[in-house]
């Protein structure tokens, strides 16, 4: 009976549906440790505790707020399309549960270890946009089109730079395979990638900022402007999900960010996993700290940022990388 | 050579807000954590009016039901009722008033009258209407109103603002009050 | 059954924006946009009708009085005296200035002279008012920008503004101090010693400021040369106070029309040079230093004395006549026009609110602009909607 599980269990779809599982536990989790977190930095910036009251130091808070969104009424408004209304939040959280497969959180700990695993992370990552698209679109409001169509934009821009400093690492470490790029890296602190392409990572880093439409690129929800951009008329759980999508968007991209350039789960005493998890956070944490410290940009800026700064450095960087692989290797 | 440099120049400006905040997360809490704490302030507060008793009787307002407050009022939310002295009331004493005790803008106090020739039945305050002006407690004349500490004041109804001044002074004017645990 | 399309006619005032854009339509579509009544931006319930093409404005126009109290006819109603708290609920912001503008208007209509030491504590308390109306605008201009933390500063600051004000006023907010003749009650004796410590604490955060917002480049990106408003338009407009001094006109009350003792006090008008929304920020951040130095001035010469004027009649009740008195407010000059028929009520009471004229200044300003430009402009006017609609 006991082999036959093992055996079943070695099966690679039964171990992608249990990596999926996993994977959504880990999201769930995750976005309410990083609700907490964010509210938390966000306090402290500002001098004042953050949430305190539901449970000891109220980390228990996020928790509550989860029940809450759970249990308030989904409302749809008047004039609403009914299916791409409610397709467009399950459709931003759905896809980014893919994003995990590849991402090595150990050296033996990856949900599906594929050569192209970077490329299926972007490719998946840029379901999101059609999300915000289709909930901006179905929304009938007019705050939620224009934050859609600021959502399409500015993704489709920072999809370029962020691709161009995955391809100088991929030239780099001749692999698309995130796991490969991070053995590459696992002689010493000075081989990470950070060290070698400074460059492509400050790229990398800016548009993973825009990517996930974190202040200070936070256009599309712009709450100063369109109230609450695309998802201004969701309620409940529908505003939950694109929550909680941001913010696992967020930790897949800084994921991605300390495989790539932080040497993943590479580090002294502790398992991999644990430096990979401190590397990730520590990413997370100066996103934060962005958000909390700048106003945002307007929009022709962000797109002048991307289009005029970004994408000419990228291209200069891929090039050079590309004329020093040449030469020295 | 100038642009990069400018360019530079402004992309520190972005360091230098990291470094406030930064710093700034380091530093102590400046919020105070109510209900565990309170702010220390709390004796410059005005609540809402109060009556002053009398130095010799504090059973008794030092009020002489002349009405100004009422009238003043811009509000109108202070009413008084009152009426003479009759036989069958208590006998009533000479109003003793402190010189010291003036009210803050009134140009000193009145001569003190020999007898009251009135007797306050009710002096009702309708807290809901109130916009704390001071015009009362600056004309009165015998210096029988004052803002009270009364800081943790809240109700589940309008009426629980309809406040009868003249029993709230004759329970002590409230000292349990600045207690926040007193709050229901 | 109501449909989308006649729901989405909208309200008197959207019909009456939409019929012009059919006269005006020229090539594709545009969008029909409210921003407020409810809208984070609009601080209050000031409502922008606005036509947008994509995200750039064609055509703007405010729509106010949805925070309409009657203030000026309430004035009608109610006795001299009894009109003073109104006066804090005016402009909640920089109160102390209204309370002096009506307060002075009587005074000046009735002939009183106010003893020094009570217009030095005037001085003092509306400057410090001023500097807590600024750090609000201040904080929420950078929160219209999409920067969280500054406004959390402000307040921490401006905490300490209102903690001094409470040891004197008794109020924190909406305050009625002034009183015809004088002030209500004199400072207490620590007062002075308070001030001291709250100037020596935030002449060195206004570099904190600066260093985290003014110099930051996105701050800028958003401010510098964004409407731009000529003195010519600032003029015709009426406009004053820091939207007039940021094109560069150097009109400021307190020097223009001294009243009480400012003529006595060295303090520098910051102007701009090109009217942007960055010169209206920058002329109030100096703003706050040339308030505190007035306030350091100001508590050099405090007199004794008394704080109301002794000669001052039992009831209000001014001689026939008119009278105008105006003082610099926060946002501008604010003025209180009161008319006496002789009787206990004024016969009618004025007031010129700054905001009313500077706010018409941004359906100019916001064409041709972004959505997110529009925003910026309109918080670098620094509006009260209470103190607009009044």
């Amino acid at each position: 009976m006991i082999p036959t599980m093992l055996h079943l269990l070695a099966h690679p779809f039964i171990r992608i549906v249990i990596a999926l599982v996993l994977t959504m536990a880990f999201v769930g989790v995750m976005g309410l440790v990083l609700v907490y977190a964010e509210r938390k930095v966000a306090g402290f910036i500002q001098r004042r505790p953050g949430p305190f009251e539901v449970g000891p130091h109220g980390i228990l808070q996020s928790l509550a707020d989860a029940g809450k969104l759970v249990g308030k009424q989904l409302v749809r408004p008047f004039g609403a399309d009914p299916f791409l209304f409610w397709a467009a939040p399950i459709l931003s959280l759905a896809p980014v549960v893919v994003c995990f497969l590849p991402i090595p959180f150990g050296p033996s700990l990856t949900g599906m270890q594929i050569n192209v695993g970077l490329v299926l992370i972007l490719a998946f990552s840029g379901l999101n946009t059609l999300a915000l698209c289709l909930a901006g679109w179905g929304s009938a409001n007019k705050y939620s089109l224009l934050g859609s169509a600021r959502a399409v934009s500015q993704s489709v821009a920072y999809e370029i730079p962020l691709l161009l400093a995955v391809l100088a690492i991929a030239f780099q470490s001749g692999s698309l395979d995130l796991t490969e790029i991070t053995l590459a890296q696992s002689r010493s602190i000075l081989s990470w990638n950070v060290w070698v392409q400074p460059v492509a990572f400050v790229i990398f880093f800016v548009s993973l900022v825009a990517e996930t439409n974190r202040a200070p690129f936070d256009l599309p929800e712009a709450e100063s402007e369109l109230t609450a951009g695309f998802h201004t008329e969701y309620s409940g759980m529908g505003f939950g999900l694109f929550f909680l999508a941001e913010y696992t968007y967020m930790i897949v991209g800084c994921a991605v960010a300390s495989s790539l350039f932080l040497g993943g789960w590479e580090g002294p005493v502790a398992d991999g996993h644990w430096w990979f998890l401190a590397k990730t956070f520590a990413l997370l944490l100066v996103m934060m700290w962005f958000r909390w410290t700048y106003p945002r940009v307007r929009f022709d800026q962000l797109l002048n940022v991307c289009w005029k700064w970004l994408i000419p450095l990228g291209l200069a960087n891929l090039v050079v990388t590309a004329l020093v692989i040449k030469v020295v290797g | 050579m100038a642009m990069v440099a400018k360019t530079l120049k402004r992309l520190w400006s972005l360091v230098v807000g990291l470094e406030v905040t930064g710093k700034e997360f380091f530093k102590p809490w400046l919020t105070v954590h109510y209900p565990r704490q309170q702010v220390d302030n709390l004796d410059s507060y005005r609540g809402h009016i109060e009556l002053v008793p009398r130095d010799d009787d504090p059973a008794i307002p030092r009020c002489i039901m002349c009405s100004r407050c009422q009238d003043i009022c811009p509000s109108r939310c202070i009413t008084i009722a009152f009426h003479p002295v009759e036989n069958g009331d208590m006998a009533p004493k000479p109003l003793w008033l402190n010189p010291e005790i003036v009210s803050p803008g009134s140009r000193g106090a009145l001569p003190a009258p020999e007898r009251i020739e009135r007797v306050l039945d009710r002096f009702l305050l309708n807290y809901s209407l109130c916009s704390l002006c001071g015009l009362c407690v600056q004309n009165c004349p015998v210096a029988a109103i004052r803002f009270s500490k009364h800081v943790y004041f809240c109700g589940t109804s309008r009426e629980a603002f309809h406040l009868d001044l003249l029993e709230r002074m004759q329970l002590g004017n409230g000292i349990s009050e600045r207690n926040p645990a007193a709050c229901p | 059954m109501e449909t989308v399309a006649s729901r989405s006619v909208g309200d008197y005032y959207t019909r009456h924006f939409a019929a012009e854009q059919l006269v005006e339509k020229t090539e594709g579509e545009t969008l029909i946009l409210n921003i407020g009544p409810q809208h984070p931006a609009t601080h209050g319930v000031l409502r922008l009708v606005v036509e947008m093409d994509g995200e750039y404005i064609r055509r703007c126009e405010p729509v106010l009085g949805y925070i309409h109290r009657m203030q000026e006819k309430m004035g009608e109603n109610r006795t001299y005296v009894q009109y003073l708290p109104n006066m804090g609920r005016v402009d909640y912001l920089h109160a102390l200035a209204w309370n002096w503008a009506y307060v002075g208007a009587v005074e000046r209509l009735m002939g009183i002279v106010v003893p020094e030491r009570a217009e030095i504590i005037r001085i003092i308390t509306c400057e410090l008012n001023r500097i807590s109306s600024h750090l609000l605008w201040w904080g929420a201009y950078l929160l219209d920008l999409g920067a969280f933390t500054p406004i959390v500063y402000a307040f921490a600051d401006r905490e300490r503004i209102m903690d001094i004000l409470q040891t004197v006023t008794g109020s924190r907010l909406t305050y009625c101090y002034y009183r015809i003749g004088g002030v209500s009650a004199d400072i207490p004796s620590d007062f002075c010693g308070m001030v001291r410590d709250f100037i020596a604490y935030f002449r060195p955060r206004l570099p904190m400021y600066h260093d985290l917002v003014t110099d930051n480049i996105i701050l800028r990106g958003r401010c510098e040369d964004i409407g731009v408003l000529s003195p010519e338009t600032a003029r015709s407009y009426g406009a004053t106070g820091p939207v007039l001094r940021g094109s560069g006109v150097a009109y400021d009350v307190r020097r223009a029309e001294p009243y009480s003792l400012y003529n006595r006090f060295a303090f520098d008008i910051p102007v701009g040079h090109s009217g942007d929304a960055m010169d209206r920020y920058r002329v109030r951040m100096v703003e706050m230093e040339q308030s505190l130095a007035i306030i350091e001035q100001a508590m050099d010469r405090m007199p004794q004395g008394p704080v109301m004027a002794p000669d001052l009649p039992e009831r209000i009740i001014p001689p026939r006549g008119e009278a105008y008195f105006a003082v610099e407010g926060a946002r501008g000059k604010i003025g209180v026009y009161v008319l006496s028929d002789g009787s206990p009520v004024p016969y009618r009471v004025k007031l010129r609110a700054p905001g009313f004229s500077n706010l018409h200044v941004f359906a100019e300003l916001a064409v041709g602009c972004l959505l997110a430009d529009a925003l910026s402009i309109l918080g670098s006017l620094d509006l009260v909607i209470p103190e607009i609609d009044r």
